[in-house]
């Protein structure tokens, strides 16, 4: 239960930081906020021979809004999502949904950047950029690269990052006009990866129908999933929950998580599609202008 | 490669010090074999039972999950930072012995460093906050109601201009 041996670099500087990973590519790993990174090593199922620790660099901890975008720095840790009135204010569903990422502990060290690099299926952050439509910011000495985050997840626990790249920053567009959200997560215990965990948001019409719906889940498939036939199931209906609930029964062809000492398929497929249903209610009513 | 050393210097309870330690050393190791805090306990070491938890700069985090190295430059507090005198407890120490919050006493630096964090940053919870905010230490004797008890009631004793400031 220690760490392996490994070369370990602190550097101050993005250019230092990304000279180590051009040097040494997939034999060195980015240490961000070490809360996936390290019961890896801990646990010996990681032994990158060098560490590129990234807490040290200037310039990837800061936030800010501006022309419609939430922009996060990478290493922005995670209990600043529940914490920051910038946050709370663009993206309340980010704002209420950090406060299921792992504990309270771990978000103080844990950063935005490294749960969307560790691509955990089962985590809250990837399917937020998902169901947000983030871009995500990889740079390299060769440049810089903006990602769309439907693009960015690439299997299980891989993403399309570069063995040369480090991930920045994330662009959020900031949810406007007649737009509510939701957020609904099952976890056999509070701060447990998800059984299943659903995001939403969903703009109505001046009619009270859906104009556009965006639905995301976690915890169903290799990768966090866009649930693109339920969003357009849903367009220009009567969102009542009836209607929510019985037209979220696609979702449960989404589920590709197989049986597992959590649940079986076919609870987490029940499970899915009810945390994707209720989120999607949330949505509705919080842009109908109740909570 | 291996025995890669680093120069640390950091703040420890109040007290500034300097080792040299192995880059790969976790925090938790440091605070426990360097420095003899043993209030420090190694329950799972990779960040689910949350007994080692630490305040790094005021905040609470996972000292296995963290290298010794990092905490260079930063400061650090452990149980052993808020009495070791059996004869004058921290209200929060108090608390604890009062509510009977403990029985083995394995998860209870966790909680009570946790409890500090709480009572210092988040004002007034209620049972249910305290429980989601405690959910990231594993106590397996309590079943948790004397815990929450003793949150409740250290938070009283540091509100009260007597005991505050202790």
């Amino acid at each position: 239960m220690k760490p392996p041996p490994f070369a370990y670099f602190d550097p101050t500087t993005l250019e230092e930081a990304l000279g180590l990973k051009a040097q040494h590519g997939l034999d060195a790993s980015v240490l961000a906020g070490g809360q996936s990174l390290v019961p890896l090593l801990n646990m010996r199922l990681a032994s990158p021979e060098v560490l590129v620790d990234t807490n040290r660099v200037d310039g990837l901890g800061g936030l800010r809004r501006s022309n419609g975008t939430l922009e996060l720095g990478s290493m922005v840790r995670q209990y600043v999502l529940e914490d920051d009135e910038v946050v709370a204010q663009a993206v309340p569903l980010l704002a209420a949904a950090a406060r299921h990422v792992g504990h309270r502990e771990n978000r103080h060290r844990g950063t935005v950047g490294g749960s969307l690099a560790h691509a955990d299926p089962a985590a809250e952050l990837p399917c937020l950029a998902l169901v947000l439509s983030a871009e995500l910011v990889a740079r390299s000495n060769r440049g810089e690269r903006v990602i769309p985050a439907s693009d960015f997840f690439d299997g299980f626990m891989s993403t399309v990052l570069q063995p040369d790249e480090i991930l920045t920053a994330v662009r959020i567009p900031v949810p406007a006009g007649n737009v509510g959200w939701g957020f609904e997560e099952v976890a056999r215990r509070f701060g447990d990866f998800a059984l299943a965990a659903a995001a939403a948001l969903v703009t109505l019409g001046d009619d009270g129908s859906v104009a556009s719906a965006s639905v995301a889940l976690a915890g169903v498939s290799d990768t966090p999933v866009r649930a693109t036939e339920y969003e357009q199931a849903l367009v220009g209906t009567d969102p009542t929950p009836d209607n929510v609930a019985s037209a979220a029964r696609i979702i449960e062809r989404l589920v590709t998580t197989s049986d597992d000492i959590h649940a079986t398929q076919v609870y987490r497929r029940k499970v899915a599609a009810v945390t994707a249903s209720r989120a999607v209610t949330a949505a509705v009513n919080r842009a109908r202008g109740g909570e | 490669m291996a025995g890669d050393m680093r120069s640390i210097t950091l703040t420890i309870n109040g007290r500034q010090l300097s080792r040299d330690v192995e880059t790969r050393l976790t925090l938790a190791d440091f605070l426990r074999d360097h420095l003899d805090l043993t209030g420090v306990h190694l329950g799972c070491e990779h960040g689910v039972c949350g007994c080692c938890t630490v305040l790094l700069d005021g905040r609470s985090v996972r000292s296995c999950l963290m290298f010794a190295v990092q905490a260079d430059g930063h400061e650090i507090e452990t149980v052993e930072g808020l009495s070791t005198d059996i004869d004058k407890l921290h209200p929060i120490q108090e608390a604890f012995s009062e509510e009977h919050a403990l029985q083995c006493g394995f998860c209870t630096p966790a909680m009570i460093l946790r409890t500090k964090e709480l009572i210092t940053n988040d004002g007034e919870l209620s049972r249910e906050e305290i429980r989601e905010q405690l959910s990231g230490i594993l106590c397996r004797c309590t079943g948790y109601q004397n815990i929450v008890n003793a949150v409740v009631s250290a938070r009283e004793k540091m509100h009260d201009p007597q005991v505050a400031g202790r």
